[in-house]
């Protein structure tokens, strides 16, 4: 609880950030939000920004290899209950994504980001195709972009000191997988959601 | 002890006025002034209210006040630097900015240390930046990068902290402990009160632009009329500063407008050439906290150093 509460702050203190909901509205039913990745901050960014009884129910997709290298990160997956997936070792019978829909069940919604990794520059990279599957198995999921801005220059690749400048974080209208919508059609139109939110 | 409660009265009064005043012209329809004016006119009194009573607290504690002044510092320099484009290789030095040279001043001004606040960031704290950049490894622009980082550094905190620093001025005529107090809100209501004139005088029978390119709404008659204005209230304030003869608190008065009026439009120099790219959704939760101390930054040293040159205690 205290580490939950003081995480939360310091987060906002580092991140400066100013959360908008365009045409959106928090909600507990079942979501995935996807957003562009930029920075490690961008997890717990996007976690804290969610009021307290939709953030409880809502749990992070993170990389196994970066959380639980050394003692504070290990503890802080923890707080806010991150879902850690092998980047490395993804095995057929052990698909990140069945893991995903076993860990939330009918009440819990996922943050992911589709890029699979941080983006180097401005520009955010093509998505990878879990968001599709996931959508495929539960179509009745909402999905929801969420456009992070600024974060990277707060904490960039390869730093572990932020500057405290000021960031944003979009989130958009709910958008479903379409019936029989091809795979690459539906990753671009995902990927634009995202992108249309910057320029909002 | 007395003349404090007065001046507090006086200015409380003033807001008073200034809030009435608001309040009315937003429900006037048929009026020369359009909404949009009368929004611009009612959060500059607001700032001061915000002002007022901070400042008010510099009268108790005003280790309080410094910090407070830190904060705000710490607000408008996140501001600055997040409108600025700085590259990856900025990073460090960045940091060291924030959380180092920004903390060191304000405590270096509550120390009372002159000698060092006066000089850290424009040498210390320039030769860091540029060692710093270089390091990183990163030429492109790199003179335009360093001097972005130092004029931010220098406008944001440096010459912001002499508002603080009036605290621990020492003036031959500040009577007892609380004396500096005073100046400190003396200045800062005068800050306030001229831009709020200069703008209602731009408004109301502005004819000539100073400069159409970055204010248009700026004018001659404004600055003038909040500049008289201002020296007006000075004057009549005389009794509640350190200042020997009532016309040297007007004089003082006027120089406030005047530097008030050239950080305001230095600001919008850099907002106008940044124009609304980042700063709308980025600024947008947080106020704008720059563009509402550009004057205070501006007129605090020049306030400061011509008080200290002709008023205080030879030592």
């Amino acid at each position: 609880m205290i580490t939950e509460t003081l995480l939360i702050w310091t987060a906002r203190f580092f991140s400066g950030v100013s959360v908008r909901w365009v045409d959106s509205q928090p909600d507990k039913c079942q979501r995935v939000y996807f957003a562009n990745h930029m920075s490690h901050l961008d997890v717990v960014l996007v976690w804290s920004a969610l009021p307290t009884d939709v953030r409880r129910l809502t749990r992070p997709i993170a990389a196994k290899d970066y959380w639980e290298s050394g003692f504070i990160r290990r503890h802080l997956h923890k707080v806010f209950n991150a879902l850690l997936i092998d980047r490395k070792e993804i095995k057929v019978h052990q698909s990140p994504i069945d893991l995903m829909l076993r860990e939330i069940g009918d009440t819990h919604s996922l943050i992911l980001f589709p890029e699979g990794g941080r983006s180097h520059g401005e520009e955010i990279g093509e998505f990878k195709s879990g968001l599709y599957y996931l959508s495929k198995k539960r179509p009745e999921l909402e999905l929801i972009p969420v456009h992070i801005n600024n974060l990277n220059r707060i904490l960039p690749r390869g730093e572990f000191l932020p500057v405290p400048l000021l960031s944003s974080l979009t989130f958009g209208p709910p958008m479903w997988l379409e019936a029989g919508e091809p795979k690459t059609e539906f990753l671009a139109r995902a990927r634009e959601a995202v992108v249309r939110l910057r320029d909002k | 002890m007395i003349k404090d409660w007065a001046l507090l009265g006086t200015v409380l009064g003033l807001l008073t006025a200034a809030t009435f005043a608001g309040q009315w012209l937003r429900r006037q329809e048929s009026f020369e002034l359009d909404q949009n004016t009368v929004k611009a006119f009612n959060s500059r009194v607001n700032t001061w209210w915000f002002f007022s009573v901070v400042l008010g607290f510099a009268f108790f504690i005003p280790y309080l006040t410094v910090f407070l002044f830190f904060c705000l510092s710490f607000s408008a320099l996140r501001e600055f630097i997040t409108l600025t484009p700085t590259r990856a290789g900025d990073h460090r030095a960045l940091f060291w900015v924030f959380l180092l040279f920004t903390p060191s001043q304000f405590l270096l001004v509550a120390r009372d240390k002159y000698a060092l606040y006066s000089i850290l960031i424009p040498v210390y704290a320039f030769l860091f930046i540029a060692t710093r950049v270089a390091l990183a490894g990163d030429c492109q622009r790199f003179l335009e990068r360093v001097a972005k980082i130092q004029f931010g550094l220098l406008v944001c905190v440096y010459c912001l902290s002499f508002a603080p620093a009036l605290l621990f001025l020492d003036c031959e005529h500040s009577d007892g402990d609380y004396g500096n107090a005073r100046l400190l809100f003396f200045f800062i209501t005068m800050v306030l009160f001229s831009e709020l004139l200069q703008f209602l005088g731009s408004r109301l029978f502005g004819k000539h632009v100073i400069v159409p390119t970055i204010d248009d709404s700026r004018t001659w008659e404004g600055v003038l009329a909040g500049g008289a204005a201002t020296a007006v209230l000075g004057l009549s304030l005389y009794w509640a500063t350190p200042f020997t003869a009532w016309w040297q608190a007007g004089a003082m008065s006027f120089l406030i407008a005047v530097m008030a009026s050239a950080g305001a439009l230095a600001m919008a120099a850099i907002k106008r050439d940044r124009g609304e790219v980042t700063s709308g959704t980025l600024i947008e939760g947080h106020g704008g906290v720059l563009s509402r101390i550009d004057a205070v930054c501006f007129a605090a040293p020049v306030f400061y150093h011509v008080t200290s040159y002709f008023f205080a205690a030879q030592s």
